[in-house]
């Protein structure tokens, strides 16, 4: 994919979620915990762009990025915010369980860790037909700390099943920092290196970079040669889940918030095409005007939706 | 008495505690970070330091284990899950270990481990953050599982549990956590298996857990309106479960509502009709009922999270419909999370 074409997709996911969040904070009415990824956009887009649609994407709680990188239906996730039935889950499962098969995003979950089995069972299927499908997972650093990340990877390997797994570390897990919880000396690739699988760490703020290890990745997995796994750096500018920013509270120092935006993967990327393409700041300005009036009609779509009926509380528990 | 609230008589159960027992260590995700687990292990943190108040990596499966070994070596964990949930994962260690470990091992020693649970109802939480897991934990001999509805319960059943040799579940319900009630200041262990009438009543019998505690409490006051008088027994602790005050209540009511956040099927609401039917069935002069959420998971959409939870409403009308009275003058109740708008 073009940079020019990955900057306006993390310019979306932007303005999507900067939209979200302060209408989510003022109204009041998106009855669900949101956890957003601004600040984090290139992982997202840099892993989706180098998937195909037939490929499938499984995230965790942190999802909204992964979902409208890999073409989610943007208003069916606002909808599925708002508890509309015309949401992406039917309004059942709020912002944690994002679902657009459609689109070959699989779904999301908010329990740590459960997407990466599920994503190797969903590999482990293509392995079996033959077909040539990738299965991504994106999931935290704080999730690698899970057993099933482990067990997983185990299984990947063994069968050499077309999985990529995406780890975006963010350094942090809610308040606690990683080094707080994982060995000094150690990182995630090494340990998924020592399941045998070829493992890379990435620059997660420089979309460029993640896309082209991803593209290595689904190459990888498609000729068959097992799975990959990307650990890609990057940082949280919100507090864990809401709206708001948390290094007012003195959960993080500010001075570390700030040189994480002052490595903005929007803005790096704008920089660096700035030499090649002198009329790209507009092209973003333009962008960010079309896509915040995307996500303000979104939002008054879902609120002029209707909530789903008392009566159908209980279908779906079953097949009908 | 001086008042506190139910997340400040939590915490100070945990410090009084953990200053007369230095083999108690609390551990969990985040226990250490400015919001403290709802205000519940600030304290001990700055009191105790993280050698004793301890942040652990996102590993529920291996840490109920950990646990189990530290907890049978001599040290008292005491391990917070913000969700119960988040405690699926931790099932091997506190069903196939900690419950069985004294029976299994011939009565040698003991897991005396420790673990709260957080019930995270509200603001559509969902499918996987809102579950009560109390009929799950209840099912299984070897546990005291307690859910504590007042602030001086909740300081109260901590501190058994903190003394026990027995493993230990706490559940606690979110809505619940800045509820004020009188709590003594001495560290007074209040045992499990002892039920509390929460209000006397002759009529009728609701019984009831945690949250449900207060439903039911908002529930007898229109019963009283209709001039119906509703007794509520908070059975403060699942398992053991307090059969005698259960039974004497109905045999004096005749009638009996179970009302809980736990699904009715197989559940602590079943557990408690069982007990009744084996031991006083004479007493009951009409069915039965139980007042649940519906047979499905937990729906996001508020309309519907609303339709879930049951509350004071449904209780009154099973109530009424128990008694077979009139049931037209119904307020509507407000849930009583009604207001709550975060933490997310
Ligand atoms: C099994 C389980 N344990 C704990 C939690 C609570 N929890 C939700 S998100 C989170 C931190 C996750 O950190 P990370 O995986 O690094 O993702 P990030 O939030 O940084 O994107 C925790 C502990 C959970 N959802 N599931
Ligand atoms: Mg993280």
């Amino acid at each position: 994919m073009e940079p020019r074409q990955l900057l306006r997709n993390m310019v979306r996911i932007r303005c999507a979620e900067e939209v979200i969040a302060d209408v989510y904070r003022d109204e009041q009415q998106m009855r669900t915990p949101v956890h957003f990824s601004i600040g984090q956009e290139a992982t997202a887009v840099g892993v989706c762009a180098a998937l195909r649609r037939e490929d499938v994407v499984y995230s965790g709680h942190r999802c909204h990025a992964h979902y409208l990188a890999k073409g989610g239906d943007l208003r069916a996730m606002v909808a599925e915010f708002y508890g509309r039935e015309s949401g992406c889950a039917s309004g059942r499962g709020g912002s944690v369980h994002l679902t657009d098969q459609e689109a070959g995003f699989a779904a999301s979950s908010a329990i740590l860790g459960e997407m990466i089995s599920v994503a190797t069972g969903a590999a482990w299927a293509f392995a079996r037909e033959g077909a040539p499908r990738v299965a991504a997972t994106f999931f935290g650093d704080g999730a690698s700390e899970e057993g099933v990340f482990h067990e997983s990877l185990n299984f990947a390997a063994l069968h050499r099943l077309p999985v990529i797994f995406v780890c975006e570390n963010n350094q942090y897990a809610l308040g606690s920092p990683v080094d707080a919880r994982q060995p000094p000396g150690t990182s995630i690739t090494g340990r998924a290196r020592g399941y045998g699988i070829r493992a890379e760490q990435v620059d997660g703020n420089d979309v460029q970079a993640v896309y082209e290890a991803a593209h290595k990745a689904a190459l990888h997995c498609r000729e068959g040669n097992g799975p990959y796994f990307l650990e890609l750096d990057t940082y949280r500018w919100r507090e864990h889940v809401g709206p708001h920013w948390d290094h007012e509270l003195g959960v993080r120092p500010r001075d570390e918030v700030e040189s994480w935006i002052e490595r903005c993967p929007i803005r790096r990327t704008t920089q660096a095409l700035r030499a090649t393409d002198p009329g790209i700041e507009d092209a973003v300005a333009a962008w960010d005007r079309e896509f915040r009036a995307e996500v303000r009609e979104a939002i008054a779509l879902a609120k002029a939706s209707p909530f789903p009926r008392v009566e159908d509380l209980l279908s779906g528990t079953y097949e009908n | 008495m001086r008042k506190l609230t139910y997340s400040q008589a939590i915490s100070e159960a945990t410090v009084q505690c953990m200053e007369a027992d230095p083999s108690i260590v609390l551990a969990g995700q985040s226990v250490d970070d400015h919001k403290g687990v709802y205000g519940t292990t600030g304290d001990a943190f700055a009191r105790f330091g993280s050698a004793r108040v301890m942040d652990i990596p996102n590993g529920e499966n291996a840490f109920a284990g950990i646990a189990v070994g530290a907890a049978s070596m001599g040290l008292r964990p005491l391990v917070v899950h913000t969700r119960d949930d988040f405690m699926f994962l931790a099932m091997d260690g506190i069903f196939n270990l900690a419950a069985k470990w004294r029976y299994m091992y011939g009565n040698r020693g003991s897991a005396p481990v420790v673990m709260r649970g957080i019930i995270g109802r509200g603001w559509g939480q969902g499918a996987t953050h809102s579950q009560s897991l109390q009929s799950l934990f209840g099912h299984f001999p070897g546990l005291y599982v307690a859910t504590p509805a007042s602030p001086a319960d909740a300081k109260g059943l901590l501190i058994s549990a903190l003394r026990a040799d027995t493993p230990v579940i706490l559940l606690e319900n979110r809505g619940l956590y800045g509820l004020e009630g009188e709590v003594p200041e001495e560290p007074v262990a209040v045992p499990f298996g002892k039920g509390r009438i929460a209000r006397a009543g002759d009529d009728i019998t609701i019984v009831a857990a945690s949250l449900m505690v207060h439903e039911a409490e908002r529930a007898a006051e229109v019963l009283a309106g209709h001039g119906v008088s509703a007794e509520v027994v908070d059975v403060r602790s699942i398992r053991p479960l307090d059969d005698a005050m259960i039974c004497e209540s109905v045999a004096k009511t005749g009638h009996l509502v179970v009302a809980d956040t736990s699904w009715a099927r197989y559940g602590f609401s079943a557990e408690v009709a069982a007990v009744v039917a084996e031991n006083v069935p004479q007493a009951l002069r009409a069915p039965v009922r139980r007042v649940t959420p519906p047979d499905c998971p937990a729906p996001v959409s508020w309309p519907l999270e609303n339709a879930f939870n049951p509350g004071a409403e449904t209780i009154t009308r099973a109530c009424l419909e128990t008694l077979r009275a009139a049931q037209d003058s119904v307020p509507e109740i407000e849930d009583v999370m009604a207001g709550f708008i975060g933490p997310y």
